[in-house]
């Protein structure tokens, strides 16, 4: 039981850098600017890094016949357990930037935590992704602060992103079922002791870039359960094409 | 016309302490901020550098092309103007 929650706690972290990973990728070759289509894909790349760290000790501790490439792309969409907010279609490139500043200001406190884990895989792992996420953090937020304090129409793109992915922000702040028990073992970080910092890091950002946070906005989770948007099938259907449609394929 | 257009900016890397920046190329961006940041993201992704210059392209003065002949030929016959008439030490690796 106690390996179980370990096992879906470290799938769920997986996942959330697998699927957004994928889902910058889409960007490659459409990027706004050449310099843009590199920093999105630099970014994809690293996500998608840091999820293969996090997948491969996933299978040592399930074992058997599972790897890190029967997680990542034999599995269905109910079993994957990313934040909603990971799956969410890129939009423009406003929409873009306000996922991505939305799931930095959270991963970049949240890694700061899990350095301190107890389970030293996992705070090892944290260790070599903060760098990265520290950089991702400053591209992300000064992206808003220029969108959002730019032109009327960047303004607007800009605040439009924010309004339409608020209810997301919040979902990896609570816990579940399966994650209580290891807050408590002090193997994962407790969310009450990063709220403070993420939501004051997320206010300075968005006071600097004009923006305001939209009102009366009904919080959106479940994916940590399993429970999805119309988005991540169609997005697995992608991003698991090869290996379903040449099961094995090895290059 | 000109407005929506991000200025020209060329990018310099020091590939490790002790060289000198070298001219890698150049790379459009807003201002110097997002230049080092695209220089960055274009330029170092495999491990190319410690240390990043950019400057804006229209600040660079460049030679003549046409005055190629008079500032750079009187060059080519004075092969004495080379250290390779010298014994240098083995510690000296950036001559």
């Amino acid at each position: 039981m106690e390996k179980d929650n370990l096992i879906k706690y470290v799938t769920y972290l997986a996942d959330n850098n697998l699927i957004l990973g994928h889902r910058l990728s889409e960007w490659c070759g459409h990027g706004p600017v050449l310099e843009q289509d590199i920093a999105l894909a630099n970014i994809a790349l690293d996500l998608i890094g840091q999820s293969r760290m996090y997948y491969q000790y996933a299978a040592e501790l399930t074992g058997g016949d599972t790897t890190e490439d029967t997680l990542a792309y034999l599995r269905v969409e109910r079993e994957y357990l990313n934040i909603l907010l990971a799956e969410r279609p890129n939009g423009d490139f406003g929409v873009t930037m306000a996922r991505q500043f939305i799931y930095d200001s959270y991963h970049f406190y949240f890694l700061q935590e899990l350095v301190k884990s107890t389970d030293t895989r996992l705070s090892q792992i944290a260790e070599k992704s903060i760098k990265e996420v520290a950089y991702h953090k400053r591209y992300s937020s000064e992206w808003l602060i220029r969108l959002g304090d730019g032109t009327e129409e960047s303004h607007r793109r800009m605040q439009a992103g924010i309004d339409e992915l608020w209810k997301y922000a919040d979902e990896p702040l609570i816990p579940a079922t399966w994650e209580t028990p290891l807050i408590q073992q002090g193997i994962a970080p407790n969310p009450a002791t990063i709220k403070h910092q993420i939501d004051s890091f997320r206010s300075s950002s968005m006071h600097a870039a004009t923006l305001s946070f939209p009102k009366d906005v009904v919080a959106q989770s479940g994916g940590k359960n399993g429970m999805h948007t119309e988005y991540l099938g169609h997005l697995l259907t992608e991003l698991q094409y090869v290996q379903r449609a040449y099961p094995g394929l090895e290059w | 016309m000109k407005k929506n257009v991000w200025p020209l900016y060329e990018v310099f890397i020091r590939s490790k302490n002790g060289l000198s920046h070298k001219h890698a190329g150049s790379i459009h961006a807003a201002d110097a901020d997002m230049a080092i940041e695209n220089a960055r993201d274009v330029y170092t992704r495999r491990q190319e550098g410690v240390s990043l210059w950019v400057v804006l392209s229209s600040e660079i003065i460049a030679s003549n092309p046409e005055e190629s002949d008079e500032l750079f030929d009187p060059a080519t016959d004075k092969i004495y103007r080379h250290p390779t008439f010298y014994d240098l030490p083995e510690e000296l690796n950036h001559m």
